[in-house]
């Protein structure tokens, strides 16, 4: 069966992306001083748990990042025609959810359906009268699911056996799992080294326990395990698909703001003068702009620019994924006066120092100073505000898509999940699930993004001091 | 002092102009005005004699920057942008390219109230919640209580403000029944519809600001003069907020004027989402319905604001640090 390769632009920007950070971490592991330094981020558990939590997710983001259209069924010599739909990596390792879709509503685990229906009489049943003998209405009920414990004959009785048995099952997997790691990680977890290496360790436990129950639960003929939406799709499907958003919106916009911010930064802060007046009254005209009406007008008018060239694009994913990729770049041109005004005001300080004084007097032109006497020694400026950046701008993206300027309606995002749970947390009885999903996977991506860009600034900052007192590795209880 | 400030109020006019100029260019290369009538009158007929009489009863029937035909000066202030930066610098904001959306600087003054009653005890009682907190904090230095204190304000900080309200709106006004859970009334009905919006408001951004002040706070207590203050048998609440809250107070006033500006816009999304009637969800609506004219001159306030509150940070600093002098 025939399928072609579909490249969007935010793919090859992640590609191109993930290669960047293979590329450093091989600079960083021949470097001593940064090696040292990223030695420190890594010996704080926190760090460790997050980046553990991060790098899965990274994986969903990466799985979901190689698109392809099936090719449909030819009859004879007809040229291929491809499926209008665009199916990543990711649908494929999660065909099981994409295709068990419900007709409405159902709760997490749940046999029967949300939204009561009209159960239509059989063939050949007798309509019931009342004392008048007027036909009654069909009675309504909760429908059977589909989908959802499907292979229950009494869900009445066998439902709760059926899920406790699939969540024991799911807690051995991920326990065994958990127990293979800790096997293979036996020599990193000696007493000698600090806890890092176990708090890593228990994070990927509780990790593979959860993906163990969730794939236990769903398995074969089992269960929604967040339920399903107002449309019928899995809300875990949703889920994992809106990961690639976030990360998308919070790695891309951010790189978006360094050519600009880098460039203008150091470029006022070492030639001073009407080129640093020029660079200032930049900044600060937009900085002067309430950031939001700016990406609103800039949003506006890039849909009014897809609006008029719909050459541009062949499926519906593809206008998604541009527009997303617009989004990234309008917060990258909006949002890096922060970065260039630390920037100007670090080269300010640096360029008086001896080291440049040296190069200048060596003879080096001014390009070559800025690149390899300042640049290096502002990246720890750079890494800290590219860290602390990704979460806010994922937290901002809820709030953009609320106001309507964020990612396209028809992208899966945690902005869309929570404008949704609005609509869904008014009705009675509630329909909570798809929210709390938002909410649990957003504050875990978030919180490990948060302790993760701590301990970066904590270990990069050189004012940043170590308040909290340094515990000794055998004073540890393990 | 007053020559200070009226430099300062002089480069502000030459930002605003860049400001006008960018938003300007934003919204007219994309969106003519023959789109924007088009889009306004609706219809799917739309004949080019109402095209012509919309845009001449709004000012929009010249050229946009340059006017070839004009004579002398003519050639740049009979256009567009002329008229309209004219008109924004002189707080003459005209009528929104929607009709319904009537005046613009009529429902600015009706709706800046509105918006000033919900910002301002949020502003106030926000600040002073968070400098509490974190002096509470950094009293229990060291402790499990700083720790955890901490902890929650990490993940606090993880929760999207979104959360907080749907929660908030769910459990205070559909489970508890305390507060209505959206709309507004006017006079002292008003407090009904904003405390819960205003308490929600606190909640969210409390445990940023307050782990923000907490590093400010612990770097100043570890300075010599804070050991002076204790030597000399001083309370340690004494100690906290005579000499380490007034000596952080800088940092203090920069973070919390940058929010200034924003008062005044009213929280965008938190008076969307309790249907309180300010400037916030003007400029939501006005962007959901594209009205140029309304966003343009809701991006010309803000940053006027923004240089106001930034001359206003200046002059704060003298107040709480007086050996800070203004050249």
């Amino acid at each position: 069966m025939g399928f072609k390769l579909v490249i969007l632009w935010t793919d090859v920007v992640l590609w191109l992306m993930l290669l960047g950070l293979g590329a450093y971490v091989a600079h960083v592991r021949r470097d001593p001083s940064l090696r040292a330094t990223w030695g420190k981020v890594f010996m704080s558990g926190a760090a460790m748990a997050s980046s553990v939590v991060l790098l899965a997710m990274l994986g969903v983001t990466v799985i979901d990042s190689v698109h392809f259209r099936r090719a449909l069924p030819t009859q004879g010599s007809e040229a291929i025609a491809y499926d209008t739909r665009t199916e990543s990596l990711l649908d494929l390792a999660l065909g099981k959810l994409v295709k068990s879709r419900e007709k409405s509503y159902s709760a997490p685990l749940a046999t029967h359906g949300f939204v009561k229906e009209t159960i239509p009489p059989k063939a050949g049943d007798k309509p019931v009268l009342d004392e008048h003998g007027v036909p009654l209405p069909p009675p309504r009920a909760h429908p059977r699911l589909q989908h959802g414990g499907a292979g229950l004959a009494d869900p009445a009785s066998e439902h709760l056996p059926d899920v406790l048995a699939r969540l024991a099952a799911g807690t051995a997997a991920g326990v065994a799992l958990a127990g293979l790691l800790r096997l293979a990680l036996r020599r990193r977890l000696d007493p000698e080294v600090p806890q890092a290496w176990s708090s890593a360790w228990w994070s990927a436990a509780v990790l593979l326990v959860l993906c163990g129950w969730a794939v236990a639960l769903s398995w074969g003929q089992g269960y929604h395990v967040l339920g399903t939406d107002r449309t019928g799709n899995d809300v875990l499907y949703q889920a994992l698909k809106s990961v690639r958003t976030a990360f998308v919106i919070g790695s891309l916009a951010t790189l978006a703001t360094l050519p600009l911010a880098l460039v203008l930064g150091i470029a006022a802060g070492y030639f001073k003068g009407w080129v640093d007046d020029v660079i200032q009254y930049l900044y600060t005209v937009l900085s002067s702009v309430p950031n939001i009406l700016l990406i609103a007008a800039c949003v506006l008018m890039v849909q009014v620019f897809l609006d008029k060239h719909p050459e541009l694009f062949e499926t519906g994913l593809e206008r998604a994924d541009l527009k997303i990729f617009l989004l990234c770049v309008i917060l990258g041109v909006t949002g890096w006066a922060g970065l260039c005004r630390l920037l100007r005001a670090e080269t300010l300080k640096l360029r008086e120092l001896e080291y440049v004084q040296a190069a200048v007097a060596f003879g080096a032109g001014h390009g070559r100073i800025m690149r390899r006497h300042i640049l290096p020694n502002v990246m720890h400026l750079v890494l800290i505000t590219t860290v602390l950046e990704f979460s806010s701008l994922i937290l901002y993206e809820a709030v953009l898509s609320y106001v309507g300027v964020g990612v396209d309606p028809a992208m899966n995002s945690f902005g869309g999940m929570i404008n949704q749970a609005r609509v869904e947390m008014s009705r009675d009885p509630i329909v909570w699930w798809s929210f709390a999903a938002a909410f649990i996977f957003m504050v875990g991506i978030v919180l490990a993004a948060n302790l993760f860009a701590d301990a970066v600034r904590d270990a990069f900052d050189p004012r940043a001091r170590v308040v909290r007192p340094v515990k000794r590795a055998h004073a540890v209880p393990r | 002092m007053l020559n200070y400030i009226l430099r300062r109020l002089g480069y502000g006019l030459v930002i605003l102009i860049g400001v006008n100029l960018i938003t300007f260019v934003l919204f007219f290369t994309v969106n003519t005005p023959d789109d924007m009538a088009r889009l306004n009158i609706g219809g799917k007929r739309v004949t080019p004699e109402q095209i012509e009489k919309w845009k001449a009863e709004r000012g929009y029937d010249k050229p946009m920057l340059y006017n070839a035909e004009a004579q002398g000066t003519a050639r740049l202030t009979d256009t567009v942008f002329w008229d309209r930066s004219v008109s924004l610098f002189l707080f003459d904001f005209g009528r929104a390219d929607n009709d319904s959306a009537g005046d613009i600087g009529y429902q600015i003054r009706k709706r800046m109230g509105v918006s000033l009653k919900l910002t301002v005890p949020m502003f106030v009682l926000g600040l002073m919640a968070s400098v509490i907190f974190a002096l509470w904090l950094v009293m229990f230095r060291g402790t499990p209580v700083d720790f955890w204190g901490v902890v929650v304000c990490v993940v606090m900080m993880s929760i999207s403000s979104l959360f907080y309200i749907i929660v908030g709106q769910y459990l205070f006004s559909r489970l508890a029944r305390l507060a209505p859970i959206s709309g507004y009334a006017e006079g002292l009905d008003a407090l009904r519809f904003l405390v819960l919006p205003i308490g929600l408001m606190l909640v969210a951004s409390l445990a940023g600001q307050a782990r923000f002040y907490r590093t400010l706070f612990l770097e100043e207590a570890g300075k010599d003069y804070v050991r002076t203050a204790r030597a000399k048998g001083l309370k340690e609440t004494t100690v906290l907020t005579r000499h380490v809250l007034r000596n952080a107070m800088l940092p203090i006033i920069t973070s919390a004027g940058a929010a200034l500006p924003y008062l005044f816009m009213g929280g965008l999304v938190t008076e969307s989402f309790f249907g309180i009637p300010g400037l916030g969800a003007y400029t939501i609506d006005a962007i959901a319905s594209q009205d140029f004219a309304i966003v343009r001159t809701m991006v010309f306030l803000g940053s006027l604001l923004y240089i106001l509150s930034n001359i206003l940070i200046d002059v704060a600093y003298t107040w709480a640090d007086p050996r800070v002098r203004m050249q």
